[in-house]
């Protein structure tokens, strides 16, 4: 395949958003022509290095013309389009949205912005009951990482983190239907056992701390983890000749958690066992 | 045993394919929806769990990694796709599970005594008793019979008893030979289907059957779509959608194209389907066949809910007839024209009705939605353009072919074009399949089927999607643009009553129930809304609670639901329920 050396100008498409006419590229998705104009549409599902799942539905957005309200995250931009970020009737949908995902698992490790929104919306869980709350425990099947699927909405970003979209292991799938589905191995076998291999990637993406690094665990329940004392060191990997970006979390002069930048050209954001867990190498010889 | 029922849909295991726990390459990626790489024979997946299923009864980790081995898939994803359906059990059953409707039809016909004798006599639902056990069920498409029992066989023939009693439970889960206590299907009024016997192409023929394809294939392509347009054919799978529209679409589209006849009708209080391919076979055969030629489409799929086994059978040796006599394969009726259709059948699970869920559950995937568009008809089955149809929309092809479009849509009114089926069932003197030009009002049908048995209390329009009326709207013309005009949906025809001895705070419940456990899960106002409106109708039964506080929950469910679910599932998961609620059904202070 022969790739052309200049990228060819995508055309302009002049659409409305909250009133304000801009022109964005064609085949852009509605958040990102909010993007190019500062409009902020909350988002949790989506993440930009995965294909949209759209199924948390809080980036809705109103668009002139069509019957429903329509994902921001997904839906590319047409000609004309009249768009609405924070109507009243979007403002109300969203604190629904929000108010079923908290009322039916625990949203306490949430990012930010997550947080904020929810405020925003004024989020009130508790007027839903508890009811379809489920109890499961913590699965801790080795020392690299737990889940707690108490904390998971469902949003499958480990699903295809594992899957097509990054590391094509297909270790973790969704299992069950409604409400009590949820991520699972075959026959929920440990992950040990499973055909995981350790990347760590699933716990890269999720956005609710379903997924956890055990250091970070371990340090939660011991009440040590304390992120306004982490700084974040970039380096390159040494395990092999590719060159992925990792991003070190010290604490206390130990790295308590290994990330990836997202808009790291080799890896968006991926990593493999060596770089994600190798660490520990590192500071046993340290020790 | 299980690796040999494997091997039935799998082929015998080579050197190829056998031990290939490699992933298959990317190159075969196909690009659709949703994210995930296609896989060459990743499609014979819910076949080999419906062969394993079958012959052993239920689907052992050994059997799902055997699969897995030689489909090949990951066994995470086969453990998705097999825990994904109501018939594919993951966890050991007893040889013959009875799965017994306890849904709104059957309800209004009083299912709940036999349950509850049947619950004293067995034990509950889920209950092993020596090589059986019952299992409650939602609607198994036989409401007119008033009661009904789905019976999965381990390694013999899955039968339909309807009606049932508990006695006939008891017989069929303790006996060792399948017995088929099978009623004949209701009559379709007006069309001449009682005289086919459904086992004989030459019956078939007899009555007319494959003139309209020699028509079509005389016409050509250009002339059906225009036929198919003038007749001014709407969908009967419950969108209204206009057939000529999709028809010409696909065949504008090049390259490989699918048809495909939706028969997964698991709406409940819907029946008509089940009793067309019960009772014409090869006119559906036909009409598919008709339609592949017209929108240049090969290959055919004709999917069908697992409950229907009869339907099932008879489709299937109609099916090998029709190829035998050359009606289909290389050269359809030597009109220098290629098809063939598969018959592929669900599991159990509502949402595989919804197109897009239909196409990922044929492929092999976990049956949810797709994000729309790209529409079925640009991006469908494994990417390409296809055009799917229900039964009974299938059905009224060969007529339109035989007497042109425009004799068509001298049937009906300004915008319901030709004959309706509706399904009669619950508190009517004659429950069944009835067939009227457009027009016609719930008043009419409900004459037609014997009249009310008792005193009327509601009427339920459209199926657990619909909407309740109430004797003010008895003259209601049941047209898609009276329906529309009065805020409600004709759906696939369900019409189904009510009389004042039902409990329609039972009725309302079982409909939100069902949503509950048929959403598929995938996006969050379903899939947590669907939970939290049974609830808050529990609630608002049980008493104790504030009313308007709960009815304002079920206010702010309606609109998250309608407004921001992915399908059309969620999106109608409130209709029935706030429609109760207007009209006073339930949410009046007691
Ligand atoms: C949850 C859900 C279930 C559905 N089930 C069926 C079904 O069982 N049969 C059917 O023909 N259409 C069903 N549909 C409608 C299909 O998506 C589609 O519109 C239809 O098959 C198109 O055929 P038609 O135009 O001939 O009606 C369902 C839709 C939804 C949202
Ligand atoms: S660690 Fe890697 S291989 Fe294991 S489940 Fe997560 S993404 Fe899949
Ligand atoms: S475990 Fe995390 S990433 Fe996976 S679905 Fe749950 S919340 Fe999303
Ligand atoms: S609306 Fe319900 S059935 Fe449809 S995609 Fe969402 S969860 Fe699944
Ligand atoms: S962020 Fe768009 S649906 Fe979740
Ligand atoms: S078969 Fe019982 S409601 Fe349809």
């Amino acid at each position: 395949m022969i790739e052309s050396p200049v990228e060819m100008p995508a055309s302009l498409i002049d659409i409305t958003i909250d009133g304000r006419s801009v022109a964005v590229s064609e085949g852009a998705t509605i958040l990102e022509a909010c993007a190019t104009i500062d409009v902020e549409v909350p988002t949790l599902c989506y993440l930009e290095t995965l294909t949209p799942f759209n199924s948390c539905r809080v980036c809705v957005v109103e668009v002139e013309g069509s019957r429903n309200l329509v994902p921001a995250c997904s839906r590319e931009i047409t000609p004309g389009m009249e768009i609405s970020t924070e109507s009243a009737r979007v403002q109300g949908i969203r604190k629904t949205v929000y108010e079923l995902l908290a009322s039916t698992v625990d949203m306490s490790l949430v990012d930010e912005p997550t947080k904020q929104a929810m405020a925003r919306y004024n989020v009130d869980p508790d007027r839903w009951g508890t009811w379809a709350r489920q109890h499961r425990d913590v699965k801790i099947e080795d020392d690299l990482y737990i889940r707690d699927y108490d904390k998971c909405i469902m949003c499958y970003r480990c699903v295809a983190a594992c899957g097509p979209d990054a590391q094509n292991t297909f270790a973790i799938d969704v299992a069950g239907r409604g409400l009590s589905s949820t991520i699972a191995t075959e026959f929920d076998i440990a992950l040990p056992d499973s055909a995981c291999v350790y990347c760590g990637n699933c716990v890269g993406v999720c956005p609710t701390g379903a997924l956890m690094f055990t250091s970070e665990f371990r340090m939660r329940e011991a009440g040590t983890w304390n992120e306004t004392e982490q700084h974040v060191t970039t380096t390159i990997c040494s395990f092999c000749g590719i060159g992925c970006n990792l991003e070190l979390h010290v604490q206390d002069n130990r790295i308590v958690k290994v990330t990836s930048p997202l808009d790291h050209s080799v890896t968006s954001g991926h990593l493999c066992i060596k770089g994600r867990f190798g660490y520990s190498y590192v500071q046993s010889e340290d020790a | 045993m299980e690796r040999d029922a494997i091997d039935r849909v799998l082929g015998p295991p080579d050197s190829l394919w056998s031990g290939a726990v490699e992933r298959s390459a990317v190159d075969d990626h196909v690009a659709y929806g949703g994210f995930r790489s296609s896989q060459e024979r990743r499609h014979l997946l819910l076949p080999a769990l419906h062969a394993v299923q079958s012959d052993v009864g239920w689907v052992s980790h050994g059997a799902l990694n055997y699969i897995s081995e030689r489909v090949p898939v990951s066994p995470a994803e086969a453990f998705g796709v097999a825990t994904f359906y109501d018939l594919i059990a993951t966890e050991e059953r007893p040889a013959r599970v009875a799965h017994i409707c306890d849904d709104i039809a059957c309800k209004a016909a009083g299912i709940d005594d036999v349950l509850a004798d049947l619950t004293e006599r067995l034990g509950e639902s889920g209950t092993t008793i020596g090589s059986g056990m019952w299992r409650r069920s939602p609607c198994l498409g036989q409401c007119e019979k008033g009661s009904a029992a789905f019976v999965q066989v381990a390694g013999g023939d899955d039968v339909s008893v309807a009606p049932v009693s508990v006695d006939q439970v008891i017989e069929i889960l303790s006996v060792d030979e399948p017995t088929s206590h099978v009623t004949p299907t209701s009559p379709v009024i007006g069309t001449s289907l009682l005289n086919i016997d459904t086992a004989s192409l030459e019956s078939f023929q007899n009555e007319g059957g494959y003139t309209a394809l020699s028509r079509a294939l005389a016409l050509g392509p250009d002339r059906i779509l225009d036929d198919i347009t003038a007749s001014g054919l709407r969908g009967r799978g419950g969108a209204a959608f206009p057939a000529g529209i999709k028809w010409n679409a696909v065949a504008n589209e090049t390259g490989t194209k699918y048809v495909i006849c939706n028969a997964d009708e698991s709406e409940p209080g819907t029946f008509k389907d089940r009793v067309l391919m019960e009772s014409n076979p090869f006119g559906l055969i036909e009409a598919l066949t008709i339609a592949g030629y017209a929108v240049g489409a090969s290959t055919g799929y004709i999917y069908i809910r697992g409950e229907y086994p009869i339907a099932h059978s008879r489709l299937s040796s109609a099916l090998d007839s029709a190829r035998q006599a050359g009606f289909l394969g290389a050269d359809v009726a030597q009109g220098g024209f290629a098809f063939d259709i598969e018959l592929r059948k669900g599991a159990g699970a509502y949402i595989c009705g919804e197109e897009t869920a239909l196409f990922n559950s044929i492929e092999g995937f976990r049956g949810e939605p797709r994000q729309k568009p790209p529409f079925p008809t640009q991006a469908g089955l494994f990417g390409r353009p296809t055009l799917v149809n229900n039964v009974e929309s299938l059905m009224n092809v060969p007529a339109i072919v035989l007497n042109g479009g425009e004799a068509f849509a001298a049937i009906g009114t300004e915008e319901s074009k030709g004959p309706k089926l509706f399904c009669l069932s619950g508190n009517v003197g004659r429950p069944g399949v009835y067939e009227v030009p457009f027009g016609a009002t719930t008043r009419d049908l409900i004459d037609l089927a014997g009249g009310i048995d008792g005193d009327l209390g509601a009427i339920l329009i459209g199926g657990a999607a619909g909407a309740f009326i109430t004797e003010n709207d008895l003259d209601l013309p049941l047209t898609f643009e009276d329906t529309r005009a009065h805020n409600i949906g004709l759906g696939s025809g369900v019409v189904l009553v009510f009389n004042t001895d039902t409990n329609m705070d039972d009725i309302v419940a079982r409909i939100a129930e069902f949503f509950a456990e048929e959403s598929c899960g995938l996006c969050v106002p379903c899939r947590a809304g669907t939970v939290r409106q049974k609830e808050t109708l529990i609630r608002l039964r049980t008493g104790g609670t504030d009313t308007a506080t709960e009815l304002n929950l079920l206010s702010d469910l309606d609109h998250v639901l309608r407004e921001a679910s992915i399908c059309g599932l969620g999106q109608a998961a409130s209709a029935a329920v706030q429609s109760a609620i207007s009209i006073g059904l339930i949410g009046e202070p007691a």
